[in-house]
């Protein structure tokens, strides 16, 4: 098919942020709801550039509050939507990200992480992972959280969460770093295939032929809203047996196991080469969806593997998880780099060689 | 032969409001609104937080419920999604004019497609009689306990008044509830705020001056009198803008 870029089926290059949008539009979505903030706008100019010309709706919000909001209203009437932003602003979206999940609603809300917290910084960070994988708003609820970790994935990845978003009735969440976000790299677009799903909850109008839809997260009686509660997490669990994706690399005879995401992956790639040329026997695993987290995958490796080394933009957050799989088997340590800064190779070289000579802390 | 009956577009449901509250005559007045217009079957709702959050049950028609304040940023969503539908929003002087001004505010600046019926009595029904943006100075509630000051609580906000500075905003009256008149007169401007819309020309507001007796502290007929003695003064009824009646005039 022919798209913008050509032959789709052709390598072209894009900024990740463009493949996201371009990836969207493939996917079927239709409605763009955004507002500027570094390093996600490419996402929204991209969009407010093809819309008109497909006879889709970009809006530029007020708000990031207004643009979750607008997503809502038009994910109720069944259609694909999504909005995109940065650390600061999905802090903004938290409340809309709870009325999605009270409401089973599906969307994808993009996340091209930067530094904080507060206003922060506006370079590239993992430091949102608690709150894509933990707790992005108030109540009992979880995002399918995806983490791509090249151009190529974060439109596969869009056009994936697409589909588990209409699959479960949630919000798949895109958490990339702003690397990802900002790089370019040659990637392959092709419109995915059709799928269909049922959407007889959506507000549609009842043409007068069938009783009013209501799309509602209110149960004022505690043993409704608990058993809305208990099918949700049902569903859960199906995503978890069913959905989790991860990359496994140089894992076969690994005796250290770094566990890392996104960019962080890409540098420990490096890394995880130049130890093996020394000798040292590391290799990693990547998670891709981050919720639902590769747990079996963490668990398996704690039987050859002698020491975990999370390697993060952040404080150390995904290392909890790290510690919850493996149960906590084997020494998990941490190799950072905070506040926009990213760890070089040579910096988890150094944290493997330490942990190979037996460091555990 | 049938000189009065329950408009189609209301369910059987029994409305949960208190004895004596105005908003079952303004669902009511909707429904007739809808009726009329013969689009309950492509109409979509979206109802708000605070006590008409569960309008949802009572309209016939298709519901979303929105959090406090968001109506006017979800309608968008759904008109955006398919602007053959008809969508309206109701919502409280809380959710519309304090914690979700900045929606209403840009809904109205974009001229979005869209109906809003604002009923504004002045107070926090929901969450039991606390200060509202609309009470009136000295109005005494529980988060105003020596009366609204104005020096450290500020002044009320007229919502009609200030949308009627957006270029965006299409059509804007305040009615009232208060009496057969006035009741006849909300009627036509609600019917109108629709029919603008069905028309697609664009955004439009109602205002409804309506009564809290449960908060206020009031019986039900001393709440209509209140509402005339204080309310009134204060939000003068009338059209503060039909951009759509001044371009036909053109």
């Amino acid at each position: 098919m022919s798209g913008p870029y050509g032959t789709m089926a052709e390598k072209v290059l894009m900024k990740g942020n463009e493949a996201i949008a371009e990836a969207a539009i493939l996917a079927g979505c239709r409605h763009y709801f955004g507002y500027p903030i570094t390093p996600q706008t490419e996402v929204a100019a991209y969009m407010a550039k093809r819309m008109p010309k497909i006879g889709g709706t970009f809006l530029q919000a007020e708000s990031e509050i207004a643009a979750i909001n607008m997503v809502m209203g038009v994910a109720s009437t069944g259609r694909r939507t999504m909005t995109s932003s940065s650390s600061p602003g999905i802090s903004l979206k938290a409340e809309g990200l709870s009325y999605l999940a009270g409401c089973d609603l599906p969307a994808l809300v993009v996340n091209v992480e930067r530094g904080g917290p507060g206003l922060g910084g506006i370079q590239p960070s993992q430091s949102d992972y608690f709150q894509a994988t933990r707790g992005a708003a108030h109540g009992d609820f979880r995002m399918i959280v995806l983490a791509p970790a090249s151009v190529q994935e974060m439109a596969d990845l869009t056009m994936h969460g697409f589909d588990l978003a209409d699959k479960y009735r949630m919000t798949s969440m895109i958490l990339a770093d702003g690397t990802m976000g900002q790089m370019m790299e040659p990637v392959s677009l092709e419109a995915p295939e059709v799928k269909t799903y049922d959407k007889s909850w959506a507000v549609t109008g009842t043409d007068c032929k069938r009783p009013h839809n209501i799309v509602n997260s209110l149960y004022l009686v505690p043993e409704d809203l608990e058993r809305t509660n208990f099918e949700r997490y049902e569903r859960y669990r199906t995503i978890e047996e069913n959905e989790v994706m991860y990359e496994e690399f140089m894992m076969e005879d690994a005796e250290i196991c770094i566990a890392a995401f996104g960019v962080a992956a890409r540098v420990s790639k490096n890394a995880i080469m130049a130890a093996r040329a020394e000798g040292i026997k590391v290799g990693m695993i990547r998670p891709i969806t981050l919720w639902p987290f590769p747990k079996a995958a963490f668990k398996k490796a704690a039987e050859h593997v002698n020491t975990f080394v999370s390697v993060e933009l952040s404080m150390g957050q995904m290392i909890e998880d790290v510690r919850l799989a493996t149960e906590c088997a084997r020494p998990v340590v941490l190799c950072n780099r905070a506040g926009g800064m990213i760890p070089s190779p040579e910096e988890v070289l150094q944290r493997i060689k330490e942990v190979n000579g037996g460091m555990t802390k | 032969m049938t000189v009065f009956d329950k408009p189609k577009s209301l369910t059987d449901a029994p409305l949960h409001y208190c004895p004596g509250c105005t908003h079952g005559i303004i669902h009511r007045l909707v429904a007739e609104a809808i009726d009329e217009l013969g689009i309950e079957g492509r109409t979509i709702g979206i109802a708000p937080v605070g006590c008409s959050v569960m309008a949802y049950n009572y309209f016939t028609v298709d519901m979303v419920q929105a959090a406090h304040g968001r109506a006017p940023a979800v309608a968008t969503g759904v008109k955006r999604a398919d602007p053959s539908k008809i969508v309206f929003t109701y919502q409280g002087d809380g959710d519309l004019a304090s914690i979700g001004t900045c929606e209403t505010v840009h809904a109205a600046a974009r001229g979005e497609n869209i109906t809003i019926i604002f009923v504004n009595n002045a107070i926090y029904g929901m969450t039991g009689g606390q200060m509202a943006p609309t009470s009136l100075p000295g109005q005494i509630t529980q988060t105003s306990p020596y009366g609204r000051d104005v020096a450290t609580q500020g002044y009320p906000v007229k919502v009609c008044e200030m949308l009627s500075q957006l270029d965006g905003a299409g059509y804007l009256e305040r009615v009232a509830v208060n009496n057969v008149k006035n009741i006849k007169n909300a009627k036509k401007a609600i019917l109108k705020a629709f029919k603008n819309q069905v028309e697609g020309k664009g955004f439009s507001l109602i205002e409804v001056v309506s009564t809290c007796p449960t908060n206020w502290g009031l019986t039900p007929e001393k709440a209509l009198e209140w509402l005339n003695d204080n309310m009134l003064p204060y939000y003068p009824l009338g059209v503060y803008k039909d951009k759509f009646a001044e371009e036909a005039a053109k």
